[in-house]
Parts: structure tokens; sequence; C-alpha cells
């Protein structure tokens, strides 16, 4: 395999210093999808969204076109758009929101557009400052064209968009606690079911929840047609991803790729792509999809970079986050370094998650700073088990939200797959790489 | 929630469906392998409680909405898509559904969650207050691993926190089970705690500027099922185990809250509440919980009224323990003897020189309805006078309150119309508040309220109705007409248009209630009436609720009377005209005659005009056959701080011939009058009471009253020996089967049935104990959860229900109630039983009009007040607020008056100097003064001249507690006041 001619469809405003602009995006054929979604049916757009069977770029992947159908239509609904990205090693949406924020808020229009929604909340991060500032300027300006706000483009549509920036809290990811965040109150996920938004979402109304990078695809698939960017990929992963990658690599940074035509391989060796391994080492790891999911080893390389690919060979694309480890890296301290942030974030109402993780954390720190025991590895995976029983992927879980039974996906690869390890800390009394 | 666990008989809930039909509203599932049935929508914890299967569990509560926290309570559900791990606290039942609450599975994640609780949790039980009776060391016992495999150091926080003045929390013992949290925002409507921080460091925590002042409180505590929260009452002050625990009512408001009273060593050391399906639903509020500590007569120095520190010094400091009899001026303790004997000859002196009608009775609303059967036996039976009123002038007619139909907590909670007419709910009987603030903010009432200012209901009222005193008898009218405003109203405080917006829908509302057939006539409405002020008389409300009863035919009431027992100390006769089971004087004669000997030949004197009369006021004897009063019994009340007009009652005692106080606690009264007799209290003696629905509860008897303290019904007994007549009575149990053979409404309510399971959340009278249908009505008796209600122990003899984790016993049925033989026909027709005999009574009553300087005052009660059972606790006293004066900013800036600045209040009566607080919420042209509020010392001026009206204060005015009272002319149906700035 190699690196396809697929477009650019989020990325293609990059090579411009003032991509951000409107000067810029008008330049560049914005709002043209807007102004051609306005003049279909919201039915027809929706049908070309559900045509392109783009999967959610958020995590867990979830058909965008399926989504949206779900929402009882002549109903007070919303649609609030998830820019809350904060996973170490994940950085894709904060390039979108930065650098091409009016491809963004077309998408949004448009999405608002073929759910008939009137009110759209914007979720960015709140340190996301410069993005915040530019999404914001970004929806000045198209109030000010006449694509937001009240009729729209003269189509008689109306809708009001709204950036509301977190207050620092990587939970505020999760939709329901997003969802709880957007009304004020303290970022707590909610108690499943009801399992979707769409059902009870925002002050209890049905609302449609998608990511920054899923909103950035539509105004190309609305341009080309859904067919089109179907075309792209293969199976049900169809059309471009962006890739973060990052770690022991030559080249870090976020790729846009077209989906299982690309493998990991690809990614991470390809010179114009991640280059290679930093120093000329040897790949020791390398995480998939963000810091919940399982590792992969050497072995994975060739792996295509699809979601059910990944997932039927035990882990996720998830987030689109690929953290490179090399022959340098400490497994454990690797670990351990996830398990604090998880530990850190924990929202704090379930019991596993908020007790496990610190436990968990407490542990690794030990074994890292060589006063481990030989006994703490069936500790930990037991530990494990108590808050994903089983420590199957994707995970069973003990909690409300899969935060929790995502902690244990680094421990447990990293126990499986580097014991020695940890048998030399513990043997050494001291990390081997410190 | 209370579908799920009451019986109702009622038409709404009881459809019967045939034999072998399935039961629409039941689901069959399998549970461990056993088939049971479940109710549809209730959650699998509880379906599988009444199974008989008992499922861990922390964060659930019974009260409240699920949140499926802890994650103690997983079970294994299987469906199509295999079993998965769900909190059963929150996935409800479904037909088919297989649930195993034992596999491995599920012992292996329980295990684990119960490891994980007790990962960071400090294992400080041997000092802990929940030690021994802790829902985590329970559990811990028979969950998760026996020993400890967390060998890191744990979280630290700094102990304890400091979340308000009566709880403090203990952030390490913290399992944040969210019970609290969602406690004060779900049930108490006030979110003043709430988590921060996140993961391990997460903490319960006020928010930085104010504390956790809730009226409710200690319920947290209560429900908190670790030792993180503690009242600052019982900290540290006994171990579970040494507690000794009976149940009883609350009596400290007439809501009557069912209680477990729990004492050690003869000390009261805590109160908690019992969950009582159609009254408390286990919550109480923190005046109810914590005012057992005046019962222990700590005396409190220092910091009184001001906060901080605070010392209680001896015990029984501010009870009253020994008869005392004034010799040269001075109270002296004396013997019993002496001090009957004293006694009876000032009251022989006073019947001597003006008849039996020359002894007035106060008060007895705090007493037991055997205790209060007993004094109305003395006072109309051997005295032969019916100048006798629990009341203070500050409830409302007797005769009215009986004689409207009475609705239950329930059917005011179930109504789909509530009209309050009445002060302000929170304040005056806290857990109604919480029983209609859960029915309106779940929408199944709509609440129209009629009030002087917003209360914490106001938010949900479908229609707010800003009323000015004297106003409500022209705003029912309207109500219940169309919904216009006549003229009387057209200088309505807050402009025609506001209140006509409000009053239409009001009247629309009203007009649309009931089912079709008998739409618009009320069927399903309930309407709270109440005193809304203590400078307002009582006829304007009295009125009102007159006007509704005759054009809402099918409305029924609640009466916002507060006293704890004052609806038993009316159906037991202490009330002029009124006999003992609800009938008049007339209607009574015959039939008490003959049980007692006598009866007193005319109707009496209430409060104020006793105090009238006492005080020399001519007017009142005018046209008048009875003579002017001039000895007075008091019975647990003091007029002098309870009174609306303190210049009244000031007159009326210092000109009083003789003056017996009956009390427990000392007090203004008690340490003038001439004899002053010592009582048993709350929890000192046994007996039964009668709360606001008429429902009568078993009091229980936990601590010996201090030194010769004796209960009220004796003192009665030994007082009518000493009067020359015999009470004939020689124990409770005695008087109860007296009342149960002669007080017509309490017919057949004997000892046995009261101590009967079927009585064991009270029977509301009058009633048919024979009726069958009355007795399945009875609530179904539920489990005590340890988990839900740590600290209560068990519920004693009252049919003590198992604890959880068995099905229990069947409940009891108890022995076929007798009913005196008497002939029937004999029994006098009891007040209110012919519907509407009353609603005639409407009297065209005229609002006095306002003049535009002057202001009308609104004299609202307040929780926590000066009275004496709150000043005796020390953890409640330092919770009193000083009397200000709220008006509207439209009002106070007339007189370039801010927030902060001093003014005087000046009425016909006196002047009062008060701070003053601008309040948007109270309409124009009133002026709001807290009732019963101490006056600030810091408001020096008010000395001297301080009250200038009739009567006369009697000294320097500073010390006064009831500060208000200086202002207000009991006489007048309303109290307009100038406002002055200084
Ligand atoms: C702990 C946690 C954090 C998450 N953080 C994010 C996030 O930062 N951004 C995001 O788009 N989705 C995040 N998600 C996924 C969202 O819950 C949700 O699935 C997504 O926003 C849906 O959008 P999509 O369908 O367009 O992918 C997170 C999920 C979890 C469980
Ligand atoms: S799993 Fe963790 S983050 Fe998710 S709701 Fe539970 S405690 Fe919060
Ligand atoms: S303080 Fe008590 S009730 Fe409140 S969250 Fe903590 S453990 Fe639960
Ligand atoms: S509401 Fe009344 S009866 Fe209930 S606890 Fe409070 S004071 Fe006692
Ligand atoms: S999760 Fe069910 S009891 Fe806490």
């Amino acid at each position: 395999m190699a690196i396809t001619e697929a477009p650019k469809i989020v990325t293609s405003r990059m090579g411009y210093e003032d991509s951000h602009t409107i000067e810029r995006y008008l330049a560049t054929g914005g709002y043209e999808a807007l102004r051609k979604a306005v003049k279909m049916t919201p039915e027809a757009v929706a049908a070309e969204v559900d045509a392109a069977s783009l999967l959610g770029r958020g995590g867990a992947g979830f058909p965008a076109g399926r989504k949206w159908s779900m929402l009882r239509k002549a109903q007070t609904t919303y649609l609030v758009v998830n820019g809350d990205e904060s996973e170490p090693a994940t950085f894709k949406d904060h390039l979108l929101v930065e650098r091409d924020p009016h491809q963004l808020v077309e998408g949004v229009l448009i999405a608002a557009y073929a759910l008939q929604v009137t009110k759209v909340f914007i979720y960015l991060r709140g340190e996301f400052a410069l993005g915040l500032e530019r999404v914001q300027q970004a929806l000045n300006d198209a109030y000010d064209k006449g694509a937001a706000g009240s009729d729209i483009f003269h189509s008689g549509y109306s809708v009001d968009v709204v950036v509301h920036p977190g207050a620092g809290a990587y939970i505020c990811g999760e939709e329901t606690a997003l969802l709880e965040s957007l009304e004020g109150k303290r970022g707590f996920p909610r108690i499943k079911p009801p399992f979707f938004p769409a059902a009870i979402g925002l002050y209890g109304e049905p609302t449609v929840v998608n990511n920054v990078e899923t909103m950035s695809n539509l105004p190309w698939i609305i341009n080309n047609g859904g067919a089109a960017f179907a075309a792209l990929g293969a199976g049900r992963s169809t059309g471009t991803r962006l890739f973060a990658l990052s770690g022991r690599v030559k080249n870090p940074g976020v790729y846009e790729l077209e989906m299982v035509k690309t493998t990991f391989r690809d990614l991470i060796y390809a010179p114009v792509l991640g280059g290679g391994i930093l120093d000329g080492n040897d790949l020791k790891a390398f995480i998939p999809g963000g810091v919940s999911a399982p590792w992969f080893g050497p072995e994975h390389l060739d792996l295509p970079l699809g979601q059910d690919e990944v997932g039927e060979a035990g882990s996720m694309l998830g987030s689109g986050s690929i953290v490179v480890m090399d022959s340098s890296t400490c497994a454990v301290r690797a670990a351990l370094r996830i398990t604090k942030f998880f530990a850190r974030e924990s929202c704090g109402q379930c019991t596993p998650c908020r007790e496990g993780s610190g436990w968990l954390k407490r542990v690794l720190n030990r074994i890292e700073s060589g006063e481990g025991r030989e006994e703490d590895l069936d500790l930990l995976l037991d530990v494990c088990d108590n808050i994903a029983p089983g420590l199957t992927w994707p995970p069973q879980q003990t909690t409300i939200c899969v935060l929790g039974p995502s902690i244990p996906s680094s421990i447990h690869s990293a126990i499986l797959m580097f014991r020695d390890e940890f048998l030399h800390h513990v043997k050494d009394g001291a990390c081997p790489y410190a | 929630m209370p579908e799920e666990t009451q019986t109702r008989n009622d038409s709404d809930h009881g459809e019967s469906h045939g034999e072998g039909a399935p039961d629409p509203g039941e689901v069959t599932m399998t549970l461990d392998g056993r088939t049971i049935s479940a109710r549809r929508g209730e959650v699998v914890i509880k379906a599988a409680e009444r199974a008989g299967t008992y499922i861990p569990r922390f964060c659930y509560h019974p009260r409240m909405k699920s949140v499926g926290v802890c994650r103690m309570c997983l079970v294994e559900v299987s469906g199509p898509r295999g079993s998965t791990l769900q909190p059963s606290c929150y996935v409800e039942v479904a037909d088919g559904m297989e649930v195993s609450t034992k596999s491995e599975k599920v012992k292996k994640a329980q295990d684990g969650v119960l490891e994980f609780l007790l990962v960071n949790h400090p294992l400080d039980c041997p000092v802990c207050d929940k030690g021994g009776e802790c829902p985590l060391q329970d559990q811990t016992l028979a969950y998760g691993p026996g020993e400890s495999r967390f060998i890191e150091e744990k979280r630290h926080f700094e102990k304890p926190v400091v979340l308000s003045d009566l709880v403090l929390l203990d952030r390490e013992r913290c399992i944040q089970c969210s019970r609290c949290t969602r406690f004060a925002s779900e049930v108490a409507g006030e979110a003043q705690i709430d988590f921060a921080g996140r993961g391990e460091q997460v903490e319960v925590a006020a928010f930085p500027d104010t504390k956790f002042t809730s009226y409710f409180s200690g319920n947290t505590v209560q429900i908190c099922p670790v030792g993180a929260l503690t009242a600052s009452p019982y900290r540290f002050s006994a171990r579970p185990w040494d507690l000794d625990q009976v149940e009883s009512t609350c009596t400290t408001c007439s809501v009557g809250c069912r209680v477990a009273v729990q004492s050690s060593l003869n000390r009261l050391t805590r109160i908690l509440g019992i969950d009582s399906e159609p009254v408390n639903h286990g919550w109480l509020c923190d005046k109810g919980r914590f005012v057992f500590e005046s019962v222990n007569g700590d005396e409190v120095s220092g910091g009184r009224y001001e906060g901080e520190v605070r010392e209680t010094g001896s015990n029984l400091a501010t009870r009253i323990s020994e008869p005392l009899v004034k010799k040269d001026g001075t109270l002296v303790p004396v013997s019993w003897n002496e001090a009957l004997r004293v006694a009876a000859k000032g009251l022989l002196k006073a019947k001597e020189a003006g008849g039996p009608e020359a002894i007035g009775v106060i008060g007895g609303a705090r007493l037991t309805n055997e205790s209060a059967y007993a004094w109305a036996k003395l006072a109309k039976g051997v005295i032969g006078t019916d100048s006798v009123d629990a009341q203070i002038g500050d409830g409302l007619s007797s005769e009215l309150v009986l004689s409207l139909p009475r609705a239950t907590i329930d059917e005011a909670s179930n109504a789909e119309v509530v009209v309050t007419l009445c002060g302000d709910i929170r304040e005056e009987l806290p857990v109604l508040f919480l029983r209609l603030r859960e029915s309106v903010v779940a929408h199944k009432t709509s609440l129209i309220e009629i009030a002087p200012c917003p209360t914490e209901l106001t938010k949900f009222a479908e229609a707010f109705i800003a009323i000015r005193p004297g106003d409500a008898p022209a705003i029912a009218g309207a109500l219940t007409r169309d919904g216009r405003l006549d003229a009387a109203l057209s200088n309505h405080p807050e402009g025609a248009a506001a209140s006509a917006d409000a009053l239409g829908i009001a009247t629309r509302l009203l007009a649309s209630t009931g089912t079709d057939k008998e739409r618009g006539r009320g069927r399903r409405v309930v309407v709270v009436v109440g005193r809304q002020s203590m400078a307002e008389g009582s006829a304007p409300v009295e009125e009102a609720a007159r006007i509704l009863a005759r054009e809402l035919p099918e409305a029924k009431f609640l009466f916002a009377l507060r006293r704890g027992n004052v609806f038993g100390a009316i159906d037991m006769g202490l009330a002029p005209g009124l006999l003992p089971g609800r009938v008049e004087l007339d209607a009574g004669r015959r039939w008490f005659e003959a049980a007692w000997g006598a009866v007193p030949d005319r109707r009496g004197r209430d409060t104020t005009s006793m105090l009238m009369s006492l005080s020399g006021d001519e007017s009142i004897e005018e046209g008048n056959e009875i003579s002017p009063t001039r000895a007075l019994l008091a019975i647990g009340a003091d007029p002098l701080s309870d009174f609306p007009d303190r210049a009244l009652a000031v007159a009326a005692i210092d000109r009083a011939e003789f003056v017996v106080a009956v009390t427990g606690h000392r007090g203004e009264l008690a340490s003038i009058a001439d004899v002053v007799l010592p009582v048993a209290v709350s929890h000192e003696r046994p007996g039964t009471t009668t709360n606001i629905e008429g429902r009568v509860t078993r009091l229980g008897h936990k601590v010996v009253a201090p030194g010769h303290a004796w209960p009220d019904w004796m003192i009665a007994s030994e007082l009518a020996g000493s009067l020359g007549g015999d009470l004939d009575v020689d124990s409770v149990e005695g008087i109860r089967n007296e009342i149960a053979n002669l007080a017509p409404a309490y017919l057949g309510l004997s000892n046995e049935v009261m101590s009967s399971s079927w009585a064991r959340d009270g029977v509301v009278v009058p009633i048919d104990v024979n009726d069958e249908s009355v007795r399945s009505n009875r609530h179904e008796v539920l489990l005590v959860d340890p988990v839900a209600l740590p600290g209560v122990d068990s519920v004693e003899r009252q049919g003590a229900p198992p604890r959880v984790g068995s099905a229990g016993p069947p409940v009891a049925e108890s022995e076929e109630p007798r009913r005196d033989a008497r002939d029937p026909v004999e029994v006098p027709q009891i007040v209110g039983r012919d519907r509407r005999d009353n609603s005639s009574g409407v009297t065209g009553f005229q609002t006095p009009p306002a003049d535009s300087y002057s202001l009308r005052l609104v004299a609202q009660r307040c929780l926590y007040d000066s009275s004496s059972a709150v000043a005796s606790s020390p953890s409640l006293s330092t919770l009193v607020s000083f009397a200000r004066v709220r008006a509207n900013g439209y009002d106070l800036d007339r007189l370039g008056v801010k927030t902060g600045d001093l003014v005087k209040l000046r009425s016909a009566r006196g002047s009062l100097v008060l701070e003053a607080h601008v309040d948007s919420q109270v309409p124009r042209g009133v002026a709001v003064v807290g009732f019963n509020l101490p006056l600030a010392a810091s408001n020096g001026s008010n000395g001297s001249n301080g009250s200038g009206g009739a009567g006369g204060a009697r000294d320097d005015e500073d010390g006064v507690i009831n500060a208000v009272s200086m202002l207000i002319d009991a006489s007048s149906v309303v109290n307009d006041v100038r406002m002055e700035s200084l």
C-alpha cells in the first residue's frame, strides 16, 4: 500500500498562511456548499451525508447519517459540536479550529440546515484561546455575510450559533458531560439509558452531538456529493481522516490520509509522513487511536488505517491519535503517564473509576520508582479487571461512561507486552531507562 | 415514588383486575432463577427487595431519584446481547428480564466496588460517630475482600469542614455517594452544597461565600451512609450501641413527622426521621430534629443571638423542675402539696368573686391529647369555665377549622390545584413544604399562591397573587367569580394589571379542575388556610376560607396552625365553645353532662378577649353576659412572648389577680406568675398527638422528667382534687380509653387500636373503626432499610417492621376495635360532619382602607424565632436572626432609606427602631417584619421611647424578644405603620 492521491478534504487550505480568514475562505470556494445546501431540501442534504457514510470522528465512529436520522422531526432540537479535544496526543481538531474555522462553521450550518435546528452550540476546549477567537470571528463573518442568523442566504431558514468555551475538564468531551456542562452544571456524564442524546439531550430535548472534524467534512461532501466521499476508503471506513502522529517519530504532526488505503507503517515510516523513528531506533509499540486504546506492537504495522480493521485486531482507531514508542521508551512510565491523566480527569462519580484510577496510579508510580513488588502485576490486572470486567476489548464496564474502562487499556497492554520490563523495575529497584 | 410503597384504596389507584387476567401494572421476571412479579416502572433493586433479596447499595435512596454512581448494586442482566453488569438501582424491571444478583461476575464486581470504597477511606471507625450504625461498615462485613490490598498512602484532607453551624464534613470519610447533594437540590430545593474537584479529590463543599443554611440540612447527616457528615448537636456525644430508641412523633409543629427518639443515660441525644408514607417520607426539619436540646435544658451562655462562641453549661439550667410559689414578691420552691393548695386558693378566690368565667385558661397546644383532655375536663367540667383557648391569638377560629372538610397531606400533594392562603409554609410547617414542593416541582399539582410576599414555592406557582393584609376576602371572591378585581382591589399593591393577570390564570385553573362531570366544582382542590401575618386579625383569611368553601364545594382544607398539638387541643375541647371530640358546647351538653357532671353554661372567651378583659378593657365587656376574667391559668403558653400584641399581654398580666403558669421551661411569664407548676415535656411522657390532618399518632416516652416535674394530666387531676373536684383519671391509657368512649370524633380510638400495626402511620379522625374499607386503606408496611435511614434501629412496638432482607411477618391484624355500647343516637353531632354547615357563615367582611402615608404591617412567622424551645436549644438559638423591616424600594426610596439604615416604625400601639432592608419582592405599601424575633441590641434608641401606646411596656424593652409585638394592636383587623428615617 502507499499514500494515495485522495484529495485533501479537510486540510485543503492548510498551505495558506491566512487560511483562517473569510477572504481566503471565499477565494477558495467557501460557502458554496452552504449556498447549494439551502437550495436542496433538508432531507436531500441529509441523504448526501448518509450516502457518504461518514463515520463520526470523535472517537466512537458512529455513522453521522444514522445519528441524524434518530432525531424525531418537528421538535425542539439542538445541534452541539464537540470541540473539547483534550486527550493527550490528540490534536487534530485543534488544527481545524485554528486553521480553518470557516470550514467548521460552514459544516455546522449545513448540518443545522439538514437537521432543521434553530440553535447550535459549538463547545470548544477552553484552552483553545486562539481557536475560540477564530471560530467566533468566523461566526461573526458568517452572520455578516448572511450565512448564519436569520433567513440564511434568503432561504427562509434561520439558525443561531453560539460558541461556548469549556472550563478545562477532559470529561466534558464525553457528550453527555458536555451537555451537562453546557447547561451550566458540573461535567458529570449522564447515566445511560437513555443511550443517545438524540432521545434526551440538551435541556432534555433531542440533540445531535458531532465532532469538529465530522462537521468539517460536510462542505466537501455537499460540493462533491456523498458518493464521491464514499468512493474513498473502503468498507465502513469511507473518505479521509486526520491522524495525529506523535511520540518518537521524526515528523510528528497531523496528516490527512485516505482511510483503509494507508497503513500504520506508511504513516509512521513514509518520508512524507512520520519519516520513521527518531535516532534510527526500533519501534517498540504504538497506540493506534488515543490513550484509551490498547497498544499495538510492530506486528501490527501493516494494519490498514480503517475503523473495523483496527477494531478486529483488538484495539480502536478512536480519535485517530497514533503515539509511537521506541526502544528508549519505558513502558511502565508510559502506562503511568496515561493512568495519571485518567486519575486526574476522572469526573469522580463512579467508585471504580474514581478510586481505581488513583490506586492504579499509585501502584504504577511505586513500580516506576523502584519500590514495586512482583505481586503488584497481578494486583494491577485485578484492579483493572474490577473496572473493566474480563479486560476485553471493547471493554465491559462497571461505570457510567467509558472513561473508567479505558483506564486499564495501557496498563493491560504494557503488562501483556512488556512484563519483563515491569519485573526489571521490581528487581533492580529502579527504572532501567532512568 | 409513593405509588410503589403504599396501598391505596381510593378510586384513582384501586382499579381491580379480573381474576386471572394479567395485571398491566405487573411484569414477570426472573431473579436468581426464581420467577417473581414486579411493578412496571420500578427499579430492580426495589423489586428484588420486595421479593426478599437484598442488593447492597450506597447511593440509592428510596426517596430520591436514582443516580447509579456508587456501583455497589451492580447485578447481571441477561439480554439478547449477552449479559451485562447494570446498576439495579437504576435499571427498570421489564417483562422476561433475567437478573442475577449472586453470580460470580456480580460477586466480583460488588467485592471490587467495596474494596474501591475503602481505598481512600480513613477507617477511623473507632472514633467515628457512624461506627456501629454505618452502612459502609456493615456492608464491608458482607462484601469485599477480608484483607486490604491497598498499601499506598491514602488521600488526605483537612478535617472537619464547617458547612454550617449545624453540619460538619469530614471529607476523608466521604464516599461521594451524592445523597447529601441530591437531597439539598432535589428534595429541599436549595443546592447549597455540591461537589467540587474531580477524580478522588472530589469533595462535597458549600459555596465560598455561603453556608449550608437550609432548614433541612440535618437530613443529609441522617442519610449520609458514612460518618462524613456530622451534626454539631450529636457529634462525639454518644456511640450508637449505647443509644436506646423509641418511636414517636415530632410535636414541634403540627405536621407531625414520625421520629425515632434516642437517648443515653436519661439524656436525649438524637432525633432521627422515620419514613412515614403519609406524612414525612423520612425527612425532618432542623428545628424538629435539634430542638430536643431544650428538653435536656442545657444553659446557653455567651454568644446567644450573636453566633460564634457558645458554651453550654449545666444540665437542666433552662428547665423548671420544682413547683414555685411567689412569696413576698419572689418565687420560691415549694412542695407539690403547697403549690397546688396555693393555686387552688387563688383560683377559687377568683371564682368566688366572678363565677367560673373569671378563670381563663390559655394554652395547651403543646400537650398530649390525653393531657389536653384532662385540662379540658378540669376547666369545663370541674371549674366550669368555657374561657379556654389553646390558640393564643395567632390562629384561626376553632369552629371554622372543624367545620370545613379537612384534607390529608397526601390529598394535598395529589390535588390538581393547591391554593395557599397562609404564611410561608417553609417557615411554619417545614416538612409540609417539602411534600408540597415535591408535587409542584413534579407538575403533579398546580399551585395558586396568595401571599403578601413570594416564598420558595413561588417560582413553581402557576399564579402568584400578591395581597396586602385585609385583601383576602376580595381576592377569594374574585378568584371564584370571574377573576376580575372588584373595587376593593383597584388599589392593589402591584397595580391592577399585574394581579389581574395572575387572578385570571388562577380563576381559569380553578374552573377547569375535576372530571368533566364535576368540572369547575373544585373536586380536587386543596386550600391551605392560615394566618399570613400576626399583625392581621384572623377575620380576613377566615372570611376568604368561607368564600372558597362556598364557591368550591368539593374543595378540602388544611389549616396552617403551627403549634405541635394545636389540632389535638382543639379536638379535646381546649377552645371556647367546644367540647372533646369536635362537638359544640350546646350539641354536646347532654352527653358530657352525663359523663362529667357539668359543662359550662355558655360560650367563653378566646385568648384575645381574655387578655382584653384582664387588662380592664371595658369595650370587651359590653353587651356580654360573661363576667370579666380575673385569673389566668397558662398551660405551656406565655402570652408575654407569644401573643401578637405585647402591650395588651403586659397590661393583662399586670392586672391579673392571679396567674398560674404550668410550664417546663423558664420564661417571662414563669418569672412573674404567682404559682409555677413544672411539667414533663416532649419525650418525657407518653400519649397521642393529632397533626394538621387530624392524624392521631403515638408519642414515645424516652426520658424521665427532671426533678419534680409531672405530666400535665396528673397536674390537672391533682389540681381538680385541690379544687374540690375529681377528674377520675389515673393513667394515660385510662384517659385514652375515656376519650375513645366519649369524644365523638375519636370514638373507638382505644389503646388497643392505637397500639396495633394497623395504626402504625396513625389514624385520621373522625374514623369509623368498624368500617372494613377504612381499615384496609392502611399503608403498606415499609421495610426499614438501614442504608436508607442509618441509625433508625427498628420501629418499635407498633408492628415492628422486619429488617431488610427478610420478607417479614405478615401484618398483624388488630383485634376488632370495640365501640362503646351506648345508644348511638345519643352521640352528639361532630362539627363539620354535615358538610358545608358553615358556608352560610360568610359575613360580608370589609377591609379598612389604608392611608397613603402608611405601610400595612405584615408580621411573618419564622422557623427560628424566640420561642422558649428554640431559645433553650443551644444549637438553634444561634440561628435566630434579629428583627428587621423589609419593604419595597419604592416605599423606602421615598424616605431616602437604604438597606442597612435604621428606621423608626410607629403604630398606634408603639414604636420600634429596626434596620431596613430593600426587598423588591415585598409589594408596595407593605412593611414586613419577622414575628417573635429579638431586637438587635445595637438599635439603642428603643429603650426609653420604645413603647408609647396603650398599656405601656413594663420595663426597658431592649431585652424584648418579640420586637414586632410592640407595634401590633390585636383588636385591630389590620395594623398600619408609619416609617421614619432616623
Ligand atoms: C471520556 C471521553 C472523552 C471524549 N472526548 C471527546 C472529545 O474531546 N471530542 C469529541 O469529539 N468526542 C469526544 N468523545 C466522544 C463523544 O462522547 C461523542 O461520541 C462524539 O463527540 C460524537 O461525535 P461524532 O459522532 O461526530 O464522533 C469523548 C468520549 C469520552 C468517553
Ligand atoms: S467512568 Fe469515570 S469519568 Fe466516567 S462517569 Fe464514571 S467516574 Fe466519571
Ligand atoms: S458526605 Fe456523605 S452523603 Fe454526602 S456524598 Fe459524602 S458520603 Fe455521600
Ligand atoms: S416539620 Fe414540624 S413535625 Fe416535622 S420535623 Fe419539622 S417541626 Fe417537626
Ligand atoms: S449505583 Fe446503585 S446503589 Fe449506588
